[in-house]
């Protein structure tokens, strides 16, 4: 069932989800914008949330846009998902207990000992494809580090990470429609399902990670033990896919933009920034939805009980009202905090830190010894219902002497 | 924040004032008032919620004291001490040698703990730790902001302005003396987020660990606490001024007691990222090149002391006056 507009609202044909507007997404969310900041897309019967003031106000109004009826296009509530609700997926006081356990296992104090232990890997890596001088930097770096340090750090065993990848793919093309690419990632759904269920067990999670610490809170009585299962699955799904596309994303910026990586280079200091300007710019988680629970007026527009709402970050976070005329270029010299990437408030990314640290490292390693990188042939991007990323980025580089 | 300790030879001078304590009252058991107003009756200079005053209680005695009056009304200031057994001597003093007419020094108000604006608040306070919250709830109230209480004690007789709060804001007060109705229940309080709200948490050490590990489960930046200004205030920290001088950029600042060291490099035009600004994020985590940080985060652990700080709340040790950073 549909919610039908209340009157007032701008009607916009678009479709997000179709493979023109997925494989190049800025022209239609210039378009959704030039409409007003909330319009109602007949092709996905929810409101459009593109200004990001509104995306704001939804994200940090938790009450009134909640997450159980689900990230995607439809009310999980009343037409069940095709898992058990995640963490995402769920409202206080539900969410706030597995909050308090996850915020308690992964935070700035519990990832900062991980700098050390991700150094060496991305050093490693960046060694490597500097030597070859041109590569991927989809195959053949920002799917290839996440998987080296991550699964380690949450501690499931070798055998499995495969499904990693394609785990993730499922979940993020499920806040979609029902549409090619999501029976694409579903095909061999109920493999990839019980291969990362099976890696949530405690008895398969090794004693340091943070899969074990949140199995630790069982222990406690802060959560049951379906739900620290729930969340180390939240850890493995949410964890992988947007890394590599943060890394993917944040290296297509730089590699098309000389002068970034040349300030980048001369002073490694300016990575963070990099990646927080990046991930405003070309964000990797690009949209998902909310479900109203009370009638409510969003951008002028009001808005019915039980609508559901598609936030636009990629919008959000390049709306000239905030970022100003040129907030569709790369700029390091940007105030970029305060970007939507990570969402904002109480489903905020838990991540986060794991995240930054990541991208950051495999930044310094390349800025230690890459001169310059520029693209080495068209990149091939991603088709996926939300997430934003590429396919394949060749680049080519040349090492510092 | 009832005293917290003394900060005598950091080799910082704060300038400070006389005052005469025009009353000193008993305003629940162990607990004394002290009305403050300057010699010639001029008014105080305007201070915001949340701020502090360095109480010089001779013989080298200082203590800190968060201003429990009202920001509007700067003919006086007060304080209100809490009598602490054992204590170092700063609430003895105050409790049995001051009286109404002697003569104080105390340095400006400074401010720790401001209030961020925000829709609705939630107040949390434990025993003395009301203190800063009074004129918070008067700035909320006047705002016309939705706010609740939650106050523990230890008994009704013991909970400072504990009547005078519920006759003036009626069930928007909750008072939890422990004798009547057992400790403060903050599991329950905490125990669903609401949207749009600010905690502003003030109590012993016990309490707020507590509402810090309950506040997990709400919108991060939620939270603010008078602990880590309470940490700062330990025998050594360094308010200021002290000098930072930035190595990459040439610039040297002066860190005043008011600004943070994030604040002051960023008014030479220096960039640095930065993102909760309350020592809980770790974003602005700089390099430090030489000089004794005194670290206010919750990020750093000893391991890391003295290689890098948060400098949106970490400052410089006592007796170090000159900080370089990597910057
Ligand atoms: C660049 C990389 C990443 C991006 C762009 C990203 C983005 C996001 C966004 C936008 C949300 C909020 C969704 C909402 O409001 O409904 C979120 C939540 C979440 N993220 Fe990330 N994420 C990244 C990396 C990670 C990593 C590495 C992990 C795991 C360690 C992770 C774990 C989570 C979890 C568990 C949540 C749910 C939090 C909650 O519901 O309270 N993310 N992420």
């Amino acid at each position: 069932m549909t919610i039908a507009p209340a009157g007032g609202v701008i009607t916009l044909p678009d479709d997000p989800f179709s493979p023109a507007n997925i494989t190049d997404p800025y022209p239609m969310l210039e378009r959704l914008r030039a409409h007003g900041p909330v319009t109602w897309l007949e092709t996905c019967g929810a409101y459009a949330v593109a200004g990001f003031e509104e995306v704001y106000e939804v994200l940090t109004d938790f009450e009134t846009y909640c997450s159980s009826g689900g990230l995607g296009p439809r009310d999980i509530r009343r037409d069940a998902g095709w898992r058990p609700p995640s963490i995402l997926e769920s409202d206080p006081p539900v969410h706030t207990v597995m909050r308090r356990a996850l915020t308690g296992v992964i935070n700035p104090a519990t990832v900062r000992p991980l700098r050390e232990r991700f150094t060496g890997p991305a050093e490693e890596i960046a060694g490597e494809l500097v030597a070859r001088g041109e590569f991927d930097v989809v195959k053949d770096l920002a799917e290839r580090y996440p998987l080296r340090v991550f699964p380690d750090a949450v501690g499931i065993p070798e055998e499995g990470r495969e499904h990693l990848l394609p785990y993730g793919n499922m979940v993020f093309n499920a806040f979609g429609p029902q549409n090619d690419v999501f029976a694409d990632a579903f095909a061999h759904a109920d493999a990839h399902s019980a291969a990362i269920l099976r890696n949530c067990a405690r008895e398969n999670l090794d004693d340091t990670g943070f899969g074990a610490r949140v199995w630790e809170r069982v222990e406690d009585g802060l959560i049951s033990a379906e739900q620290a299962a729930l969340l180390v699955r939240a850890l493995l799904s949410a964890g992988v896919d947007t890394t590599v596309f943060g890394i993917g994303n944040t290296l297509a910026c730089l590699s098309r933009t000389p002068g970034a990586w040349a300030a980048l280079r001369d002073d490694p200091s300016l990575a963070k920034f990099a990646v927080d300007e990046a991930l405003r710019l070309e964000s990797p988680f690009q949209k998902f939805h909310r479900t109203t629970t009370a009638p409510s007026v969003l951008g002028g527009v009001a808005i019915p009980e039980g609508a559901k709402l598609l936030l636009f970050i990629g919008a959000a976070n390049r709306d000239p009202r905030k970022w100003g005329a040129d907030a569709d270029r790369y700029d390091l010299e940007r105030q970029a905090s305060g970007h939507v990437a990570f969402g904002m408030g109480l489903h905020q990314c838990v991540g986060q830190p794991i995240a930054r640290l990541e991208i950051e490292l495999v930044l310094r390693a390349l800025a230690a010894r890459v001169e310059t990188i520029e693209p080495a042939g068209e990149p091939v991007p991603l088709v996926h219902n939300v997430l934003r990323g590429f396919a394949s980025l060749p680049v080519r580089v040349t090492p510092r002497s | 924040m009832g005293g917290l300790s003394a900060r005598t030879e950091d080799g910082f001078v704060p300038r400070t004032r006389e005052v005469i304590a025009a009353r000193v009252d008993r305003v629940a058991d162990g607990v004394v008032s002290l009305v403050l107003v300057t010699p010639d009756g001029s008014p105080f200079e305007p201070w915001e919620p949340g701020a502090h005053v360095d109480v010089h209680l001779g013989g080298g005695l200082v203590r800190q004291y968060s201003l429990c009056s009202s920001p509007g009304d700067l003919s006086h200031l007060r304080v209100a001490v809490l009598d602490v057994p054992g204590s170092r001597g700063g609430s003895r003093r105050v409790h049995r040698e001051l009286s109404a007419g002697d003569t104080l020094e105390i340095s400006e108000p400074r401010n720790n703990f401001p209030v961020r604006d925000s829709r609705k608040y939630l107040f949390l306070a434990g025993g003395i730790g009301i203190t800063p919250l009074l004129p918070m709830i008067e700035r909320a109230e006047r705002a016309g902001r939705e706010w609740r209480l939650v106050y523990g004690g230890r008994s009704r007789a013991a909970m400072a302005f504990a009547g005078q709060l519920a006759d003036t804001y009626g069930d928007r007060v909750e008072l939890v003396p422990e004798d009547e109705r057992g400790r403060m229940d903050l599991g329950a309080v905490l125990s669903l987020p609401r949207a749009h709200t600010l905690v502003y948490a003030c109590g012993p050490g016990g309490m707020l660990r507590a509402v810090e590990e309950l506040c997990m489960g709400w919108p991060p930046g939620t939270l603010h606490t008078e602990r880590f200004a309470a940490a700062a205030l330990g025998p050594g920290a360094t308010s200021g001024p002290f000098e930072v001088e930035l190595a990459r950029s040439g610039k040297t600042v002066s860190v005043s007691a008011e600004r943070t060291v994030l604040e002051a490099v960023e008014d030479v035009g220096v960039r640095v990222l930065s993102s909760c600004r309350q020592g809980l994020c770790g974003t602005c985590e700089t390099a430090v090149l030489s000089g004794e940080p005194e670290h206010r985060d919750a990020v750093l652990t000893g391991d890391d002391a003295g290689s890098t700080m948060m400098i949106c709340v970490s400052r410089a040790a006592a007796g170090c006056d000159r900080l370089v950073l990597d910057l």
